[in-house]
């Protein structure tokens, strides 16, 4: 059985600002990132869908250690976004100074784009992920 | 199912920068355990290896053939296990598994890391490869930031302020110093206040410096034995009770039970029903403390405390000995050491000579203790339980 939405097809529509997810048949659950299955009731009666980009922020943090390699991007501050249709998906905040970063943050709205993270000798390619800003 | 019981344990100290390679460290560890247990390397059938990154550290795949070979179980079966930091774990509970069935009657199960080797910027790549490699590494995911997210999670969810799970987090990380002043097998003696705690570097905030486990090298080994075998070679065996595991995918798809562990309450939740024991009836417990948070969350997903509880179990001296529930009085993660492969079958050997009362000489025996009960976490995805006993 084939993926509806490999990580190829849904990385290539992220660096065009569209965020895939897949819509189930039977349950309705939203899943993205993509998975082979819908990530509540395992049917594999989905569609490709385009989610709207818009949530507000879960959690976060903001990092001052990077793996090798990535050094040269700290301090940068991740954040996991509830999306708008259900699941949360994890990305950076890049619409605000990471020092001005607080728990105020938890529960804004914010609007998805993309940044590309190029990859090193392990990660077989580069890969595009949501980079958020708040909505103000 | 046969019982299986530990009939012979082994541990060396954790440390950074060993001077010796992977296979001189477990197999020092290995043959303390099969002298403890009363048999010689003939009468290991197989061996279980919990080795995470030997590829990376020395360059060294498939550690455990090389092992065996060392310590004259010559052509035994030996295996690899990896899932990140509860390697060892698996290693074990497959091991109990095989022996419970009666196709083996002594098994070794060993653990090895030397995560130093690799250096901060290496481990921390290499780490961050138990996240979810395509969806997530590239936000910049580690370690740390994980947990960091979950602390802001967890102090958002359950309404505490984020200066009162500081201080909280910071009394886990006093606790566990204190007690690995006592263990000889500690990578770090030395005790901490809060305020160390609190002025350390931030890692990723919230996470700082001392709310987080070392990278560290070391290895641990144990002899896995039926009852009938043990009986005959050992004074006092110590039995699996429970044993449970369970998976979970990348830590976004968690996202219904965050900061709660779905799976770890599942595996728990298998190894109490097994052993048909409640929470209440452990008399002590070793869980995966790779941050301060991650014993708080931990310790409600065990059902020590109620959600959003355990930072003050810990504040007020729940956690130790005499305690309602004795945790990581081996020093845990946080100052024991971490070095991943062998930290699951360290929580065994912890919990065992607990139950066999072997700690009074150290001055951190848990008294009378029955029931132990240990948890181990790694990366997104594999949660292990096992609960061992003295009856």
């Amino acid at each position: 059985m084939e993926y509806k939405l490999t990580f190829k097809d849904y990385n290539k529509a992220l660096k065009q600002d569209k965020l895939l997810g897949l819509k189930c048949n039977d349950c309705g659950t939203i899943t993205c990132p993509p998975m082979m299955v819908c990530g509540e009731c395992a049917s594999t009666n989905h569609e490709i869908v385009q989610l709207s980009g818009k949530g507000k922020i879960a959690t976060f943090t903001t990092s001052f250690i990077a793996a090798e390699g990535r050094e040269n991007e700290v301090p940068y501050t991740i954040v996991m976004v509830e999306l708008d249709e259900g699941p949360w998906i994890m990305g950076n905040l890049v619409s605000m100074d990471t020092k001005k970063v607080t728990m105020d943050v938890i529960g804004k709205p914010v609007q998805f784009g993309n940044r590309v993270y190029p990859g090193d000798k392990y990660s077989n390619g580069d890969m595009a992920r949501p980079a958020f800003s708040l909505l103000e | 199912m046969r019982r299986v019981a530990v009939i012979g344990t082994g541990h060396s100290k954790f440390c950074f920068n060993s001077p010796k390679t992977s296979v001189e460290m477990l197999a020092e560890v290995a043959m303390d355990a099969i002298n403890e247990a009363n048999i010689t390397p003939k009468d290991v059938q197989a061996i279980n290896v919990g080795n995470v990154l030997g590829d990376f550290e020395e360059g060294q795949g498939m550690v455990q053939s090389f092992f065996a070979n060392d310590i004259g179980c010559f052509n035994v079966a030996a295996s690899r296990f990896e899932g990140a930091c509860a390697s060892g774990s698996m290693a074990v509970r497959d091991a109990v598994m095989w022996v419970a069935s009666g196709y083996y009657d002594i098994m070794l199960v060993g653990g090895v890391e030397k995560c130093t080797a690799m250096g901060t910027g290496l481990a921390t790549r290499t780490f961050a490869m138990f996240g979810d490699s395509r969806y997530e590494y590239p936000a910049g995911f580690t370690f740390p930031a994980v947990f960091a997210l979950l602390s802001h999670l967890y102090s958002s969810k359950y309404g505490i302020p984020l200066a009162t799970l500081k201080e909280q987090m910071a009394a886990v990380s006093v606790q566990s110093h204190e007690y690995a002043m006592k263990n000889p097998n500690a990578q770090i003696q030395k005790l901490i206040s809060k305020e160390d705690v609190l002025k350390s570097f931030t890692v990723s905030s919230p996470i700082q410096l001392q709310d987080a486990c070392p990278f560290s090298d070391g290895a641990a080994a144990v002899i896995i034995a039926s009852e009938e075998a043990a009986k005959k070679l050992v004074k006092k065996p110590v039995y699996f009770a429970g044993i449970g595991q369970a998976s979970s995918g990348k830590l976004s798809s968690q996202y219904k039970y965050l900061p709660r562990i779905h799976a770890r309450e599942l595996a728990s939740e298998q190894s109490y029903r097994m052993a048909g024991l409640t929470p209440s009836d452990m008399d002590l417990c070793e869980l995966h403390d790779c941050f301060s948070i991650a014993a708080m969350i931990a310790a409600e997903g065990l059902g020590f405390f109620e959600y959003g509880k355990s930072g003050e179990a810990w504040e007020n001296g729940a956690t130790r000995i005499g305690g309602k529930i004795p945790i990581n009085i081996s020093g845990g993660l946080k100052a024991k050491g971490h070095p991943i492969g062998a930290t699951g079958v360290s929580q065994v050997y912890e919990i065992t000579r607990q139950l066999r009362g072997d700690m009074a000489d150290q001055g951190r025996q848990v008294e009378g203790a029955k029931n132990g009960i240990i948890d181990t976490l790694g990366g997104d995805g594999v949660l292990i339980s096992m609960i061992l006993t003295n009856e």
